[in-house]
């Protein structure tokens, strides 16, 4: 097992985590919603801004060069951390909304007849969801839903194998379930669905950041995720696209960049991954994230996975041990099969109530359906839900807050 | 000080709220919500005369949005019509003594935007 994290060493490069909110020491309990962000990233934006502003892809002079270089070069990095080796099956996007977005309407548009069906699952964030639901009613296509098991822990491979029989055009599934915390085994998924001849899609939103990820060993098609998540800026995420798809499909976007050539009436399109990046890039987003996946490769993505399941499994213990409080997704017996996501509820409190009185104790958790209104509504049947989830900057004694927040919830509600 | 907005007031209404029943024959009823938070509210109102004779609410949510509901039809119970539809923020926040902030906003605001749709229900119906 790898060294144990050094979480107060951690935090001091984290300017945030030495501030207040409401006047207490901020405990950062959110980052399944989003990182924060260590000096490094920001002191790589600074210097940017400061040093090589400069467009890319175009100016023949020094900083040009830099800022083209940089950028470029953080597309290697970014390969390197997901286990791809060539930057053209690599395109950066604002986020993993727009990653999906982009397979749906490009590679869905060219692919989906009427009739066809699309799997995805129950367990997923609206953002794998709705631009499915727009591409099957665009097409009339059918979308199918493989389900959760009776013990909402994992997904039901009965489930998978019946729906795979429809044979279904394409199978997108989450890595790691924003929600319930649990990962998903997407390398026997996409093993069952590439049997099926089903494309198949990974959202690793909630996966590239906090354990290694080998996109190549996974074997799908198509990959995305954010940079904001994984300690980079917000507005950057990438897609992954099997070459072989990407040199088939239509550009979503056209105009500088994406070009290799442009006449009165045709143009021809720019080589990979540049065919998909129309106009001035995210110069600063995509420097953001290549110093991110430094500042992530210095700790070790398997330092940080064993360091978010011991935080987890102490999480689990406590708040499973607190009496009308109820934890989701799979037990602390099967830490193995879940990231650093708790959601819980307290009974009789809604959880906006839960996340202000936290918020008084400078406490930072999420509270509502998390954007899986199907899983939070529809499956685990609650109007809504409270969430802390984990970073490499917390330890036991935030969970240790957020237990005392816990027990001020109940007293203001007068409970026992 | 958000800490602040759970005063006893609001907790006691939350926890026993008044005016939470269904309602036989009402003039109006509505039903609005706030998707992202999970909070629902049905209004039921009586009218005569132009006043509101009798309110009801049923609903589920967070303490701020029920314990406003309750709060708000115990003040409007017998009040014109006209004298409902002047009802701002303001008043609601003078009526349950606490300021939500901008993050409960919609919280506190839901039971007033129920209301207001049970009205115009009301006022098309009679057409």
């Amino acid at each position: 097992m790898p060294n144990a994290l050094d979480v107060s060493y951690i935090k001091k490069d984290f300017p945030i985590l030495h501030t207040k909110m409401n006047g207490k020491p901020l405990v950062y309990l959110d980052s399944a919603a989003t990182s924060q962000k260590p000096k490094q990233v920001i002191d790589a934006i600074d210097t940017y801004y400061k040093e090589y502003n400069a467009n890319i892809h175009r100016g023949v002079y020094k900083i040009a060069e830099k800022a083209t270089a940089e950028y470029t070069e953080s597309k290697i990095k970014v390969g390197k951390l997901v286990g791809v080796g060539s930057i053209e099956e690599l395109i950066y996007t604002r986020n993993t909304t727009e990653s999906i977005n982009l397979v749906s309407l490009s590679w869905g548009d060219q692919n989906i007849r009427k009739g066809d069906h699309i799997l995805i699952s129950e367990m997923e964030h609206h953002s794998n969801i709705v631009p499915w639901q727009i591409l099957a009613k665009k097409k009339g296509a059918i979308l199918d839903y493989i389900k959760l098991n009776d013990d909402q822990c994992e997904l039901s491979y009965e489930s998978l194998e019946k729906e795979l029989a429809k044979k279904p055009k394409i199978v997108a599934i989450t890595h790691a379930s924003n929600v319930l915390g649990s990962i998903n085994d997407v390398k026997k998924i996409t093993r069952l669905a590439k049997k099926n001849g089903a494309v198949v899609l990974i959202d690793g939103a909630q996966s590239v950041p906090h354990m290694p990820v080998n996109i190549r060993e996974i074997g799908c098609d198509f990959f995305a995720f954010s940079g904001h998540k994984m300690l980079a800026p917000t507005g950057i995420g990438v897609l992954y696209g099997r070459k072989e798809l990407l040199s088939e499909m239509q550009p979503l976007f056209g105009g500088g960049d994406m070009i290799r050539t442009v006449e009165f009436q045709s143009y021809t399109p720019n080589d990979l991954p540049w065919k998909f990046e129309a106009g001035t890039s995210n110069i600063e987003g995509g420097i953001g994230l290549g110093a991110a996946v430094d500042y992530l490769n210095k700790i070790g993505m398997g330092r940080i996975r064993e360091h978010e399941k011991k935080v987890t499994k102490y999480a689990l213990e406590k708040l499973d041990g607190i009496k009308n409080v109820k934890t989701f997704g799979c037990g602390q017996d099967e830490i193995e099969k879940r990231g650093g996501v708790v959601s819980f509820s307290i009974k009789g409190v809604h959880p906006h109530d839960v996340a202000t009185i936290f918020d008084s104790d400078g406490i930072a958790i999420r509270a509502g359906h998390h954007c899986a209104m199907p899983l939070v509504t529809g499956v685990l049947k609650e109007g809504a839900l409270s969430r802390i989830s984990f970073y490499m900057y917390n330890d036991e004694s935030d969970v240790d807050k957020a237990v005392s927040a816990i027990d001020k919830v109940k007293k203001t509600f007068r409970m026992s | 000080m958000p800490m602040d907005m759970y005063v006893e007031e609001i907790i006691s209404h939350y926890e026993h709220p008044h005016n939470k029943r269904k309602m036989e024959k009402s003039d109006a009823d509505f039903k609005e919500d706030n998707p992202l938070c999970g909070d629902v509210l049905t209004m039921h109102i009586k009218v005569n005369d132009g006043k509101i004779s009798d309110i009801s609410f049923e609903g589920t949510g967070c303490a701020i949005s029920q314990a406003t509901a309750s709060i708000l039809t115990d003040h409007v119970k017998g009040m014109k019509i006209q004298e409902v539809k002047k009802i701002d923020y303001e008043k609601i926040k003078e009526l349950i003594g606490i300021d939500p902030g901008p993050a409960r906003l919609n919280c506190a605001t839901l039971a007033i935007k129920t209301l207001n749709g049970a009205i115009f229900v009301y006022e098309h119906k009679k057409g």
